[in-house]
């Protein structure tokens, strides 16, 4: 232990004289919080990987503004207490320029208004619709809204004639939130919700909630969750032999999913990014270059195969370094300002136009509908 | 000078001092925060330290008090257009109807069923503001709106960190009258053993409730600050993993001791934010630190270190 | 009928787990007085390395062997390094140090291994049993064959091997044992020994079910405390019993009352027993020495 703490301390104090000879130059701090620990570390672990990786990438290119990047990261656990904590450390101790991070709604949410006190331009990974609507002036967000994601598979539910839909999800706070996106628009789209079932985050079996979905009439199964639970709701419709098709969400979006689901994952359809169909994107898909590209990179030096959400982190930090450069400052009113201006923006989760009323900047088409076939994602359109 | 009055000078002392000088020794805004945040805690650990220290009754399901009073602050300007302070109130009040309502036969179990019953109640706390998304807004949490007193915006961490020290001083000045009181001295006596306080006429389930209000009541307060000082709230205040970290604050600063329970509340409210230096071994080392403090301070920080001074002094 | 038996199926193989866990609270408590918050960790063990080891290429028995004996060093460890230090110590503070070495154990995981979910093959094939309509997993018939298993095992090593009678010495009295020459440091030490063991089984028979993580531990030693309290604690027939009827609350509240509130119910009911049994179902009554 003793050695080991040594290197740490070894390690740290040449971190700090990295640091402070990179201050010579003048480095532009970039902050971030992430859940990289906890329940969402799923999300958080790849987000964090796709920082540092891109940020290492840009600096050996150059640096932005011929100044290097400097990346503060710290992990909240999941945790909106921590979140808001570590947003004002940020802000006071490390006087960052611009923060790329908040994996979850709750942990983005606890540190909006310390951001936008701070005037500080905040790009969240988030998917809830409540980061940008109503729009914060410095408030930002890269992935697709769990509204969206209702919708899609709503379309896709009519498209095959039905409309009587089994909801099951998480009370954990992705499934919480699109469950009530989806109940929310279900009527506008001619569904209608038979059953409403959900299960706690670490539930290992979820056969009496499906159980109740097979006697309700419901046509499909949505699943709104990401991490464990898919793959167990997956499986549970298999063995009870459900002969439902089965939605999940773009939660669920990394191959991990279709290895731990096995073969009851045939069939499986969600709305996805183009990321996991990089390969079969049609080759004057404005979109292919670049999923393709993080894709490689991602994969041959993380040992891991890639997640749409490193994919958000991978947007957050490409818009920024643009909204920099054609700002000419770090000022974050100037970077706010080329942010919101940002047009045909083409990134991993879709092509990005942005506006003062839009902090997002995605459509539906920014959906890709994906059928899981021989155990791999199939495009579908 | 009676012992008791001597003691509570000193602790009321030294916590004052503390809460003065904290502040020249923070460089920025964000250890200010810190700092309110570790008066906030402390306020909530100290109430369970009576429970724990004073009763002998431990509580795995505290955080539950703790998100009954930051979620009432969150709900009553929302829902019912109150006063943000008020509605602090009334969900203290509320923390402290439910632990009098549930008090008496939880507190009749005993140990580690005390202990269960409690982590029960916390659960179902936690359960509710998690499902009830139409009312609490789920898991991704609801805002609260800014405290104004007659007109004056209360913001900025230099005034919560008064704030929240002055709660503190005052909740301290309170536990330890309490500690002084007869209800104190009975509490004691069935510390040590019940059955021969109820014999010598003690009447032991009254003086278990009051403290179990009064722990609750802390928990609260401490939470309706939380959700004052940070504007946002999420489910996670009432959380078991929230319940065991204030028992770990109690146990670690030392369990019978008042400032035992804010030096608890500092190590582990400051303790994450230093162990960022070592990057994916934060836990590891959090959880080494917790043991090694465990097994070299076994009675805690305070006592322990009390107990080493005294043995170092020539008899 | 259909959906009593899936039901039923259902809570038996999740309460087939917490049996395990709180079975592994109450040896250790027995032994020591120790309530072990660690317990969940010896589950994620055996899950994690069986997992690991498997990918690297051991066949499945042998990466399953691995896990048990990485999670027994690992409980022989945890008492030789902080339990056994702390000696002496109040019940309270034993539990903090349970709780900082879970949290340690979680923090190693999540470097040794990763951060990621991970599924092991079930060990006799995917394909539902059905029974009176319902279907089965031939994987819940191990889990439950194989915790049936363990606790025969134990009840024979418990009543006829010579250290478990030892084992039982020290729980009744420790002081009359450590009278009558048993080395009560050992007992203690194997205490944890099999505890390690059996959670990690677990793991090991539930991973192809309920797939595993570095963070799985959390709620299982949660889940498993609460059904030994409900079982009583001290009592391993009431562990088991409250594993499985934690277990079967869990299921058939969320199949018939709310799957909401599936949690909540369980926690209830727990409640109201305890009210009316304030030692547990099965647990004794102490008499307090005055």
């Amino acid at each position: 232990m003793n050695r080991r703490l040594l290197l740490v301390s070894v390690a740290s104090a040449t971190l700090f004289a990295a640091a402070s000879a990179a201050r010579a130059a003048e480095p532009i701090r970039i902050g971030s919080f992430l859940s990289v620990t906890g329940p969402a570390s799923f999300l958080g672990d790849p987000e964090k990987r796709t920082l540092e990786l891109y940020v290492g990438k840009i600096n050996a290119a150059g640096g932005v503004l011929g100044r290097k990047l400097e990346l503060v990261v710290y992990d909240d656990g999941g945790d909106a207490n921590n979140a808001r904590t570590f947003a004002t450390r940020l802000v006071e101790s490390d006087k960052v320029v611009a923060v790329v991070g908040g994996t979850t709604t709750a942990t983005t949410m606890a540190a909006v208004p310390v951001l936008e006190e701070a005037q500080i331009p905040f790009i969240s990974l988030a998917g809830g619709i409540e980061i940008v609507e109503p729009v914060k002036p410095f408030t930002f967000k890269t992935p697709h809204t769990d509204k969206m994601a209702c919708e899609k598979i709503f379309a896709d539910v009519k498209k095959r004639g039905l409309s009587k839909v089994g909801l099951v999800s998480s009370t954990a706070g992705f499934g919480a939130s699109m469950r009530n996106q989806c109940l929310k628009v279900a009527a506008a789209h001619g569904i209608e919700i038979v059953a409403d079932e959900r299960y706690a985050p670490g539930d290992t079996d979820t056969t009496p909630q499906l159980n109740k979905i097979k006697g309700s009439g419901a046509q499909v199964i949505v699943n709104a969750d990401f991490g464990q639970g898919p793959a167990i709701v997956t499986r549970n419709v298999k063995q009870l032999g459900l002969e439902l098709p089965l939605y999940q969400s773009h939660g669920v979006a990394s191959k991990s999913f279709i290895d731990l689901a096995g073969p009851a994952a045939e069939g499986v359809r969600l709305p996805a990014a183009a990321m996991l169909v990089a390969e079969q994107l049609p080759d004057d898909d404005p979109q292919k270059k670049v999923v393709l590209d993080y894709k490689t990179t991602y994969e041959s030096t993380q040992n891991q195969p890639v997640s749409t959400f490193g994919g958000h982190a991978y947007d957050g930090l490409m818009l920024l370094v643009r909204a920099i450069e054609k700002a000419g400052s770090t000022d974050g009113v100037k970077i706010r300002d080329a942010l919101r201006a940002t047009k045909g923006f083409v990134g991993t989760g879709g092509i990005v136009n942005m506006s003062a009323t839009d902090h997002m900047g995605l459509d539906l088409s920014a959906f890709r509908m994906l059928e899981i076939r021989g155990g791999t994602w199939k495009l579908l359109y | 000078m009676s012992p008791g009055t001597r003691t509570k000078l000193v602790v009321l002392g030294a916590l004052g001092l503390a809460l003065v000088l904290v502040p020249f020794l923070l460089p920025s805004a964000f250890h200010l925060r810190v700092a309110a945040l570790v008066w906030i805690n402390a306020t909530a650990a100290l109430g369970l330290a009576l429970l724990m220290g004073l009763a002998g009754q431990v509580s795995l399901g505290h955080a539950g008090f703790f998100g009954i009073g930051a979620y009432a602050t969150a709900l009553g300007p929302k829902h019912l257009g109150l006063d943000p302070l008020l509605s602090m109130l009334l969900g203290v009040a509320a923390a402290a109807g439910l632990a009098l309502l549930v008090g008496r036969p939880i507190l009749r179990l005993k140990g580690h069923y005390l202990a269960v019953a409690t982590l029960g109640l916390g659960i179902l706390v936690h359960l509710v503001l998690v499902s009830e998304v139409a009312i609490t807004g789920g898991p991704d949490g609801v805002q609260v709106p800014r405290l104004v007193l007659f007109g004056w915006r209360v913001a900025g961490p230099e005034v919560w960190y008064a704030i929240t020290g002055i709660v503190l001083l005052l909740a301290a000045w309170i536990a330890l009258n309490l500690e002084d009181s007869s209800t104190g001295r009975a509490l004691r006596a069935l510390h040590d053993s019940e059955i021969a306080a109820s014999v010598a006429g003690v009447d032991v389930a009254r003086h278990k409730l009051v403290v179990f209000v009064i722990a609750a009541v802390y928990a609260a307060t401490a939470g309706g600050l939380l959700a004052l000082f940070n504007r946002f709230v999420t489910p996670d205040v009432a959380g078991f993993l929230r319940s065991i970290e204030l028992v770990t604050m109690v146990v670690i600063g030392g369990m019978g001791s008042i400032l035992g329970a804010v030096v608890g509340a500092a190590l582990l409210t400051v303790l994450p934010q230093a162990l960022t230096l070592f990057h994916d071994y934060e836990h590891a080392v959090l959880g080494l630190l917790i043991i090694l403090f465990m097994v070299f301070l076994r009675q805690g920080i305070v006592p322990g270190l009390a107990g080493l001074l005294v043995r170092r002094r020539p008899a | 009928m259909a959906e009593l038996v899936q039901l039923l199926f259902a809570g038996l193989t999740t309460g087939a787990v917490y049996a395990l866990v709180a079975l592994g609270f109450t040896l250790i408590f027995q032994a020591s007085e120790v309530v072990n918050f660690a317990q969940g960790e010896f589950v994620m063990l055996g899950g994690m390395v069986t997992v690991f080891a498997y990918q690297a290429g051991l066949p499945l028995p042998l990466a399953a062997l691995l896990a048990v004996l990485v999670a027994v060093a690992t409980g022989v460890l945890l008492h030789r390094l902080a339990i056994e230090p702390a000696k002496g110590a109040t019940v309270v503070t034993l539990i903090i140090v349970t709780i900082g070495a879970s949290i340690l154990i979680r923090g190693l995981a999540q470097l040794v291994f990763d951060k990621q979910f991970h599924a092991l093959p079930a060990f006799s094939g995917d394909a539902p049993l059905r029974l009176l309509g319902a279907a089965i997993l031939p994987q819940s018939l191990w889990v439950l064959g194989g915790a049936a298993a363990i606790v025969f095992g134990l009840w024979l090593f418990m009543e006829r091997t010579l250290l478990g009678k030892a084992v039982r010495a020290t729980a009744a009295n420790r002081l009359a044992a450590e009278l009558v020459g048993i080395d009560t440091r050992l007992v203690l030490a194997l205490a944890f020994a099999v505890s390690a063991a059996i959670g990690a089984v677990g793991g090991i028979l539930v991973t192809p079910i309920t797939l595993t993580s570095y963070a799985v531990g959390t709620l299982l030693a949660l889940k498993g405390f609460a059904a030994a309290m409900l079982g009583g604690i001290g009592n391993p027939v009431g562990a088991v019993a409250g594993g499985l009827l934690l277990g079967l609350l869990e299921a058939f509240a969320a199949g018939w009352i709310s799957s909401t509130y599936k949690d909540g119910v369980a926690f209830l009911v727990i409640l109201l027993v305890l009210f009316a049994l304030p030692h547990g179902l099965l647990g004794r009554r102490a008499v307090e020495r005055v």
